[in-house]
């Protein structure tokens, strides 16, 4: 490993938000032009997995955390295929990586990526004008200097909301993350912008993790003999969503259990009829602390939403599918960070959470979630013997 | 899940005096959770024995004792005061032990008082190590393999099993007390021996060493509902193996990816579970092998830290003021987030800053020490700053530890790589800058990480700092460009100033400011927040940057800025904060805006709720200046206080004038009148006072010359100080002539100061308040010690215990003609000799004392508050009017029944080793030597000095073996209190000479080998095997004054004093304040008494005798 190397040269590089404000920096990453939305992440460790969650498609991260590449970049910690953010900013790029697993700089990755980024500029004045405007759209390059030019490139550039965006950032194939030991469940995981780690955590407890496309269909889900539904985090407007709502619907129907995390709370709160809306400027951190309104423990979890549930906290909602209820509420801004459905009996039918329990940068304090999974699924088995004596399928039975 | 309504008060320990390892960090935890309980409506009980702290305020608490924190004494106040519960584990390890003490002696459970905060079960499975191994390896985590023993030979057997090194760690001791680094047999005795001895469960653990491993630190806090949260993660860049306390820190840590800190996480809160620390928090550090990323958990402190005061000033998170919350009951969700006051406590704080400790050391007071950094705590003091990248906070922070060693420099040669990087290789006081110089040197980032194991993260960012001052060296012109370049990396003006010296002749730093004022490139402020500017912040905690927008709200209230003391050093601690925090109290009640400048995060001064504003900041005539400019910028300023925070803002004082701040208060060229001789000798001569005969030698002969004029003994000081190498009693031409060769390069420019030594003189130290037309005499301490033992180090009484009103007059004259003639506006200081009735003036200081606060308490009333208003313009005659002063007589007129509050010091001797591994000497001097003092506060002198004694080292013995070894000089005065001791039955052992004078005297007494005589041939055993054998209740040794061989026999003596923990006596004056307080103890127990009692009494002494008058 390399222990020093002189700063490279940097261009000069401008970023221009959608409301004019200007900041300039020097260049980072992959030299040229990038748009997106402006969003800032609070977390001081973990930009590996930031960088690579799906769930940024579309987004320019700013890091409040000055010092971003200290421990280079490693084979093992990325969360997806590639890096997903449109573009980077961050105040001190590290010239050297220090760390037994690392195996090339951060820059090097961006550039070799071709992500644009930005360093030098004051990300907490940046991250301040977020909080008080709100997100927005955002242009960083480091080949144009005319502002006013950016400005209006910037402009023209897509809105996040009402941007359907699972399609672009899900597999084209369905695959299988086989169950670590002995089998015990399977579980059909519809793929928006699934992180690595979230099937991890279900295949470490015997779950053997059917990864589909978010364009599947309700047979492509039976066809695995599921004995739970799960659809993860991913990018966009739910209320831009429709196919896969209406999937959860009849699944649901079906009395499949369901977990869904991010995203698919977002798509759960929709499919029993709740609405949701974009937050001013999101949680996008891994020291939030939310409250489990069952046994009325705080958790301190990772998130990375903008979008939210519209749903009445402490009254349960009549819904087709069941009673369904606020389990989780952020103590920083009261914002619903679960819902959980059940039947008449009371007995659990479905649950999902805002944040994000596979902890993939974050901490681990909501890990039991996954073990409430595997007890719905097991418990729900039990009293729905099929046919097959194992999972979900369709009345054929095919 | 509310407050437990079952706990109406709580008992609070202090930590007691200020030691090496427990420092005020504890009075700002302390303090934080006397206000939290108070505003809960309990009834608050405080025990602490150390007057300089602002908890031992009278209104911090509900009962306060000022007593010694001995299970013995504590117990009488817990029968007095029947607590529901006892908060051990906010008063650092003193508290944590008295506490377990309590707890096993069964006081605790025959008052039925419940140990809140931690358990004792928790306290216990946290120290024990075996126990805490056990845990540790519970929860999957991994300890270094080790042993516990408790005898020398079991000690040998571990360690042939590890093999060496192995490092030795006592339990239950603070700061590493006893603890070291053994590579072969001879480190092994010494070490573990001394190990043994130190830790009170003569236990210590024999461990595999991993030197060279990253260290860290994790700040932890627990609910009762189970919630745990981490405030803070903190890396060492110093690797294993320097103490935490001696390593420089950065929080966040800057080389952990996500999984492997979450792994850290993970595993405090598996062990704070299962330690069961169940109300409160904790802290918890690690070793991470850099090769493989192998994690070892080192240890776990049960209770609040200093990293923990460190911790809350890094985040913004105040970790005493919710653990003591959490500990009444509340859960972290029902705590309001301070800051944002919007979000709840129960979460994680997060930086966009970073933030760096550097530590103080001392070493320049103990020449003949070992300075080499290892497992036990050296350094007595630390600063912090912050910064937005890691450069800015480093070099802030160097220039923060004020010592001109410190901040890097690239003036000169750096010196030949090969030596350099030797040099590094062992850590040691001033490591960094060497590196820094090996850089220069051509030393390449692999063979400096080979050298000191540094992560090559922190390396690089040296090297980083050296190319940019590199290019701050060779810009063709000191343009915009390059000034904010070696700005945003924290290079200060002086630095830049250096760097363009060497190419383009001399600039100096005010050059500099004015290039950078011109180009307009100035700081902005950023503030602390916990949240990374996620939520707006309510609390204006701000530090500078170098970066685009500034958070500075502007204001209508006039500001004063009040400038604090730095890092704690010996000679300048927290009784300098004491004074500012209560001038920032007083001060915004009388409606201004307080604004504090300080960079020590152990004060209380740097609690954000102390001022209306907090800048933390280096105390720099740079920094201090932008800070102005700031608050001059956000609305009209009042003045600048620059005369209570020590020695540190006086320095400042005229250079901020001569740059246009309001210095409020005795003006610069008063502070030049006082501290100038020439100028102050004219000032005595106005007032008909005189100072000891003096003259400034530029060499030998000339000094020669004036010790003969003057006569010897003299008192000899370097003018300007080299390695710190201070005063010393010359007795003759020949000790003069090796102090000048040993201490001093002497020479026009750096002349030898020669005053005449008054013998047995007694000094008296005076604090008082001058407004240009009155005096108010805030208290006459008279020293036990005669003069000669420095003020800081000698034990005093208040009132005077032989002084009569006489005495008491002339001094007040002499002070008022001093501070009149000086140009005093506030406090002064004034140490005078009382020689053979003549009234000496030793010095003058126009500031605020290191014994402020001790009159404060002793006399109940606030100097450092009446000062500030002074300061600000009211005369003494309106405070008396408000109630801030007493309506009617002062300190220099207290009533004949008043109590007698005897302060007593506090010396590190214990924490310093010669590199053979011998104590080095204790012998008092002209030099301070302390780290800090407790007050003993009673009816009458025997009585307050033997509660002093207890606070300080132990109670008194009151019967046994005492050991006399004396001066010829101090034979006279022996004579009797050793009779005295006979007459108790106290059975009197002495070296030769003595037992001589006592049998002439007939007072019988058994003959002792010295220790130079070696064993006898019966194998009768010297008086230093004795001492060791803890066969000696007390040692009455006095050095004698030129360098004989006596003086050689009495240090084995006094080491051998040191190591066994025996009470060692170096003065005949001590000696008989010694009997005295023996005296007291044989009259009976001595029973506690409150402040608040103490006040009430007062009271009515008043009303009664004015009842009288009319
Ligand atoms: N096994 C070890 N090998 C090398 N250094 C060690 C080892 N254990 C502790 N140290 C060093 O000694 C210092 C003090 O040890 P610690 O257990 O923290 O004692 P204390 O109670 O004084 O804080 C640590 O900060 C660490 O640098
Ligand atoms: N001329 C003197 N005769 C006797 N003792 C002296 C004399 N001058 C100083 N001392 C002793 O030295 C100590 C320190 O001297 P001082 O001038 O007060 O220096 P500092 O600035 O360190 O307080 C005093 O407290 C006093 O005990
Ligand atoms: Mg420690
Ligand atoms: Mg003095």
């Amino acid at each position: 490993m390399p222990l020093h190397a002189k700063n490279p040269i940097r261009q000069s590089a401008l970023l221009v938000l959608e409301d004019g404000r200007t900041f300039r920096g020097e260049s980072f990453g992959a030299e040229g032009e990038t748009f997106g939305e402006a969003v800032f992440s609070t977390g001081m460790s973990g930009y590996q997995e930031t960088l690579t969650d799906p769930s940024y498609h579309r987004q320019v991260v700013v890091m409040t955390a000055p010092h971003v590449g200290n421990t280079g970049v490693n084979d093992e910690d990325p969360e997806s295929r590639r890096i997903w953010v449109a573009g980077y900013v961050v105040r001190d790029p590290a010239r050297v990586p220090s760390n037994w697993r690392s195996k090339r700089t951060l820059d090097d990755e961006l550039r070799a990526q071709g992500v644009v980024g930005i360093s030098g500029v004051d990300t907490r004045a940046l991250t301040r004008h977020l909080r008080e405007r709100g997100a927005m759209r955002v242009g960083i390059s480091t080949v144009e200097t005319d502002t006013e030019a950016l400005l209006a490139r910037v402009r023209a550039s897509a809105e996040m909301s009402g941007a359907e965006l699972a399609d672009e950032v899900t597999t084209t194939e369905a695959y299988v993350v086989p169950a670590q030991g002995e089998k015990r469940l399977t579980v059909a995981a519809l793929d928006l912008g699934i992180k690595e780690m979230t099937p991890q955590r279900m295949a470490e407890r015997g779950i053997e993790v059917h990864v589909l496309p978010s364009t599947a269909t309700l047979d492509d889900v039976l066809a695995v003999r599921p004995d739970g539904l799960f659809y993860s985090n991913g990018p966009g407007d739910p209320a831009a969503t429709t196919h896969q709502i209406e999937l959860l619907q009849e699944a649901l129907g079906r009395q499949i259990p369901y977990f869904g995390i991010c995203f698919g709370n977002q798509l759960f709160g929709r499919a029993l009829g709740f609405g949701t809306y974009k937050l001013k400027y999101g949680h996008r951190g891994i020291n939030q602390p939310v409250m489990d309104l069952t046994t009325r423990k705080v958790e301190v979890t990772a998130h990375n939403h903008g979008f939210a549930v519209d749903a009445p906290v402490g009254t349960p909602t009549e819904t087709p599918y069941g009673t369904a209820s606020v389990s989780h509420v952020n103590l920083n801004d009261d914002c619903v960070e679960g819902l959980e459905l059940r039947d008449a009996e009371g007995d659990l039918l479905g649950f999902s959470v805002q944040y994000h329990p596979e902890a993939a940068a974050g901490p681990h304090d909501a890990a039991y979630l996954f073990d409430r999974f595997v007890q719905l699924m097991t418990d729900r088995r039990l009293d729905t013997p099929s046919p097959s004596g194992s999972g979900y399928s369709t009345t054929e039975g095919n | 899940m509310p407050k437990r309504t079952d706990i109406k008060s709580v008992l609070v320990i202090g930590s007691g005096p200020i030691v090496i390892g427990q420092a005020c960090e504890f009075d700002y935890s302390g303090t934080q959770a006397c206000r939290v309980l108070k505003a809960e409506g309990l009834r608050v009980i405080l025990v602490n024995s150390n007057p300089a702290t602002i908890m031992t305020d009278p209104e911090f608490a509900d009962a306060t004792y000022v007593e010694p924190i001995t299970p013995e004494f504590v117990e009488k106040v817990i029968a007095k005061e029947r607590p529901d519960a006892i908060l051990p584990t906010l008063g650092g390890q003193t508290a944590l032990n008295t506490a377990t003490a309590l707890h096993e002696n069964g006081v605790l459970e025959k008052y039925g008082v419940e140990m809140i905060g931690a358990s004792f079960d928790a306290i216990h499975r946290g120290e024990n190590r075996e126990k805490f191994n056990a845990i540790v390896e519970k929860v999957g985590g991994e300890v270094a393999r080790s042993f516990v023993c408790h005898s020398m030979d079991e000690v040998e057997k571990a360690t042939v099993t590890l093999g060496y090194p192995v490092v030795v760690r006592p339990s239950f001791t603070m700061g590493g007390l006893g603890s070291g680094i053994a590579y072969d047999e001879s480190d092994l005795h010494r070490i573990a021996g001394a190990g043994l001895a130190a830790s009170p469960t003569t236990e210590v653990l024999i461990e595999e060493s991993i030197i060279g491993w990253k260290e860290y630190e994790l700040e932890v806090m627990r609910d009762k509902a189970d919630n745990v949260v981490i405030i803070c993660s903190i890396e060492n860049l110093d690797p294993m193996g320097v103490h935490t306390g001696d390593s420089i820190t950065v929080a966040p840590s800057m080389t952990l990816t996500d999984r492997e800190y979450q792994r850290l996480r993970d595993l405090a809160i598996g062990i704070i579970r299962e330690v069961g620390v169940d109300t409160g928090g904790c802290n918890i550090q690690y070793a991470v092998n850099p090769a493989d990323g192998r994690v070892i958990v080192i240890e776990m402190n049960p209770r609040v830290s200093r990293s923990s005061a460190l911790a809350s000033k890094a985040t913004g998170y105040p970790i005493a003021k919710i653990a003591a919350k959490v500990a009444v009951g509340y859960t972290l969700d029902e705590i309001a987030n301070d800051i944002t006051q919007e979000t709840a406590a129960s979460f994680e704080p997060t930086l966009d800053y970073v933030v760096v400790k550097v530590p103080r050391f001392a070493f320049e007071k103990f020449p003949t020490a070992d300075p080499t950094l290892t497992t036990h705590m050296k350094s007595v003091g630390e600063a912090m700053a912050i910064g937005r990248n890691f450069t800015e906070a480093l070099n802030k922070a160097l220039r923060s530890l004020e010592n001109k060693a410190a901040p890097f420099t690239w003036v000169g040669d750096p010196g030949d790589k090969t030596t350099l990087l030797e040099q590094i290789a062992v850590p040691h006081d001033g490591r960094l800058q060497k590196v820094m110089q090996a850089v220069r040197a051509g030393a390449t980032p692999e063979e400096i990480f080979d050298a000191t194991k540094i992560d090559p993260w922190f390396v690089d960012q040296l090297f980083l700092i050296d190319e940019i001052a590199q290019q701050v060296a060779a810009a063709d012109a000191l343009d915009a460009t390059t000034l904010r370049l070696a700005k945003r990396h924290g290079l200060s003006d002086a630095q830049i100033a250096g760097l363009r010296s060497t190419s383009t002749g001399g600039l100096t730093e005010a050059d500099v400011r004015g290039a950078r004022y011109d180009l307009g490139v100035r700081p902005v402020y950023k503030t602390v927040d916990t949240c990374a500017a996620e939520f707006a912040a309510r609390t204006p905690y701000h530090y500078s940057s170098y970066d685009e927008e500034t958070e500075v709200a502007s204001r209508e209230k006039p500001a004063v800025l009040i400038l604090g003391s730095g890092p704690n050093r010996i000679g300048q601690g927290i009784e300098f904060d004491y004074s500012c925090v209560h001038a920032s109290l007083e001060l915004s009640k009388a409606g201004y805006e307080t604004v504090m400048v300080n960079c020590n995060p152990e004060t209380v001064s740097t609690d954000y709720d102390t001022s209306d504003r907090l800048y933390f900041e280096p105390l720099t005539l740079e920094d201090v200046l932008e800070v102005y400019e700031a608050e001059k910028a956000a609305g009209p300023i009042a003045g600048v206080i620059a005369t209570l925070g020590g020695q540190t803002p006086l320095g400042l004082a005229q250079g901020l004038q001569d740059a246009g701040v309001p210095i409020v208060g005795t003006s610069p060229e008063a502070i030049e009148l006082a501290e100038e001789r020439g100028a102050f000798g004219r000032v005595l001569a106005e007032a008909g006072l005189i100072a000891p005969k003096h003259g400034t030698a530029v060499s030998f002969d000339d000094a020669r010359t004036i010790a003969h004029e003057i006569g010897y003994p003299v008192l000899v000081r370097p003018s300007y100080v080299l390695g710190g190498r201070g005063m010393q009693i010359v007795y003759d031409d020949q000790a003069l002539q090796s102090y000048i060769e040993a201490a001093t390069e002497i020479s026009p420019d750096r002349p030898v100061l020669v005053d005449r030594f008054i013998d047995d003189a007694v000094e008296i130290d005076v604090d008082a308040l001058y407004d240009g037309t009155d005096l108010f005499l805030g208290g006459v301490m008279e020293h036990i010690e005669e003069a000669g033992i420095h003020s800081g180090d000698s034990s005093c009484a208040l009132p005077p215990i032989t002084l009569g009103a006489a005495e008491i007059e002339r001094i007040r004259e002499a002070t008022e003609g001093i501070a009149k003639g000086v140009g005093v506006r506030g406090l002064i200081n004034i140490q005078f000799a009382l020689g053979a009735d003549v009234l000496y003036v030793l010095e003058a200081n126009p500031r605020a004392s290191r014994t402020v606060p001790f009159v404060s308490k002793a006399t109940g009333t606030s100097l450092a508050k009446a000062a500030a208003r002074v300061m600000m313009g009211e005369t003494i005659a309106d405070l008396r009017a408000a109630g801030v002063l007493p309506a009617t007589g002062d300190g220099g007129t207290l009533p004949a029944d008043s109590p007698i509050a005897v302060k007593e010091a506090v010396l590190p001797f214990n924490r310093f080793r010669t590199k053979e591994g011998q104590f080095v000497d204790t012998v008092l001097g002209p030099e301070m030597k302390s780290t800090g003092e407790v007050m003993g506060f009673d009816a009458d002198f025997g009585k307050a000095f033997s509660k002093a004694q207890a606070a300080a080292f132990g109670p008194l013995p009151t019967s046994g073996k005492v050991f006399i070894s004396i001066a010829n000089r101090d034979k006279r005065t022996m004579i009797f209190p050793a009779r005295v001791l006979a007459d108790y039955g106290f059975e009197i052992l002495a070296t030769q000479g003595t037992a001589e004078v006592l049998r002439r005297n007939g007072i019988p007494s058994t003959v002792i080998r010295k220790h130079s005589e070696g064993e006898g041939p019966n194998g009768e055993r010297t008086t230093v095997q004795l001492i060791l054998d803890g066969e000696i209740d007390v040692i009455v040794n006095t050095p004698n004054g030129s360098a004989s061989g006596a003086r050689i026999d009495g240090y084995e003596i006094r080491s051998a004093a040191v190591l066994s923990g025996t009470p060692c006596i170096t003065t005949v004056q001590g000696l008989a304040a010694a009997v005295q307080g023996i005296a007291a103890l044989r009259q009976g127990d001595i029973d506690v008494r409150s402040l608040q009692e103490w006040a009430a009494r007062a009271e009515r002494a008043a009303l009664a005798s004015s009842a009288e008058t009319v």
